[in-house]
């Protein structure tokens, strides 16, 4: 079952879980069965038309999945799944 | 036969061992082929007049490179004595060189008992004690710290990332630190922003920042910039320096910042830290992807939470700051593989590094081929970063 990493920014949304094992066997159907089972998170990696966010960046193991086959990359049980938003912490204050 | 094996003593009795004052009488007369069997970074930071360099390990290969007389004088010298002794029983033994002499107790010997050295230029004694377990690196030597001391690096903001990244990189005495920052220290700030002390709060970060180098690193210009970089005074700022190290609180600035960066041609050594999360990568325009390639657009306020909101362990600013201050000593020092093209990521509560690969988008409208015909009137006014989430840190 392919790990899907969560950042600390959806976390929320995953009871926590910085790691979620969910079933499979494309990179967008991990990513459906992650949405089904942590509903909030579908609206933050998809736009309505059903495609990833721009913004959103998927990673399968260390590759972006955009220069493999996207959301049809086949993805299977030792695979890692990597969700990374760009993040702006950082040196100022408050 | 190895001469490598035998024992100093068994090799020291079967070699001619001459005292410095005996070398310093045979070198005013001349007629001596004098050589230093160290290593390169030994003798760039400092060694004997008219020496020839040959290490030790290179003695039997090079030696035509000493003298293709084999009557000839040679004195040779080491740090200590150890290694020249060893040189010469080689020369001796194994390709029968018969008037070589090794100078007992080496350079060390030789400088303490006051007698001239050649140092290498552009460093005072201070600095060479100062940077010695620099200059002590092969990799770095020398010449790396003298790259390290005309150095340019501008940091944006003194606050948790700006603050380990500067402390380290003013120890390491990079030239001029330019720190762009237009906040004051605040108690908040103390839990991660080690370049600040309880006594400085209430007084600008740039001055309590310049005032902890000081106090480090008399070598050290810090340039204050007490301002927010925008796209008005951008070019300008970055323009004077060789590297740039962004820890921005906002994506505005970050997306500015690399806009302007990849117009000027300056490296940039990206980090961003959140509760117990961090990430790295080390942009070099045209070299390897750009911060756009790696995200084209910015997130939507719900997820840009800033580190006042949401929290952030002190520890990971400095992880992930000195991550930074490793990027630019490479990048300057021309050594080892910075990250370019490689985004790391830091997860603190696990313990663990993933790498994931960053590829340069063909289509990058700030990095991409069609950048490129961007009209010189146009330098330095970008799209519009303001309206990008005002979900700035602040």
């Amino acid at each position: 079952m392919p790990t899907v990493k969560i950042p600390p920014v959806l976390r929320s949304y995953t009871a926590d879980q910085t790691e979620v094992s969910v079933d499979g066997e494309t990179v967008g159907a991990v990513l459906e069965a992650l949405s089904v089972a942590h509903p909030e998170i579908r609206e933050q990696l998809f736009s309505p038309e059903g495609d990833l966010n721009r913004y959103v960046n998927v990673y399968l193991n260390d590759e972006d999945v955009r220069v493999l086959g996207g959301l049809d990359t086949a993805a299977g049980g030792e695979d890692t799944v990597v969700i990374l938003p760009a993040m702006a912490g950082g040196s100022a204050s408050s | 036969m190895s001469t490598g094996t035998l024992p100093i003593e068994e090799i020291q009795a079967k070699i001619e061992e001459i005292s410095v004052d005996q070398a310093q009488d045979e070198l005013a007369q001349g007629d001596v082929v004098l050589v230093d069997v160290r290593e390169p970074h030994e003798y760039e930071e400092a060694h004997l007049a008219d020496s020839v360099l040959v290490p030790q390990g290179e003695v039997l290969a090079r030696a035509s490179e000493i003298s293709e007389d084999k009557d000839a004088r040679l004195v040779v010298y080491c740090k200590s004595g150890a290694r020249s002794a060893r040189a010469v029983h080689a020369l001796q033994e194994e390709l029968g060189y018969t008037n070589a002499a090794n100078v007992t107790g080496g350079i060390d010997a030789w400088q303490e008992d006051g007698k001239p050295i050649i140092f290498a230029e552009g460093m005072t004694p201070e600095q060479r004690m100062r940077y010695s377990r620099h200059t002590l690196l092969p990799e770095v030597g020398v010449g790396g710290q003298l790259k390290l001391l005309n150095s340019k690096v501008l940091l944006l903001g003194a606050g948790g990332l700006g603050s380990p990244t500067a402390l380290y990189l003013a120890a390491a005495g990079v030239g001029t630190i330019g720190i762009v920052d237009d906040d004051v220290v605040d108690e908040s700030n103390l839990q991660r922003q080690v370049i600040h002390t309880t006594d400085r709060v209430g007084v600008p970060k740039t001055e309590s920042a310049k005032k902890a180098i000081a106090d480090l690193n008399p070598d050290v210009e810090v340039v204050e910039h007490r301002t927010r970089l925008d796209a008005s005074n951008i070019m300008e700022i970055i323009g004077g320096y060789d590297v740039i190290v962004d820890g921005a609180d906002n994506f505005p600035t970050r997306y500015l910042l690399n806009d302007a960066s990849v117009r000027l041609d300056k490296p940039v050594v990206s980090a961003s830290i959140l509760a117990f999360d961090g990430q790295i990568s080390t942009f070099v325009p045209h070299d390897g992807p750009c911060y756009r390639c790696l995200y084209p657009t910015p997130p939507p306020l719900e997820l840009a939470p800033s580190c006042g909101a949401a929290g952030v362990l002190g520890v990971m600013a400095g992880v992930m700051g000195l991550l930074q201050a490793n990027e630019v000593i490479k990048l300057v020092t021309g050594i080892g593989e910075p990250l370019i093209g490689r985004l790391l990521l830091y997860e603190s509560l696990g313990t663990r590094f993933t790498e994931l690969k960053v590829r340069r988008d063909p289509e990058c409208v700030i990095c991409g081929p069609d950048a490129e015909e961007i009209p010189e009137s146009e330098m330095g006014s970008f799209p519009d970063y303001e309206l990008f989430c005002g979900g700035t840190g602040s």
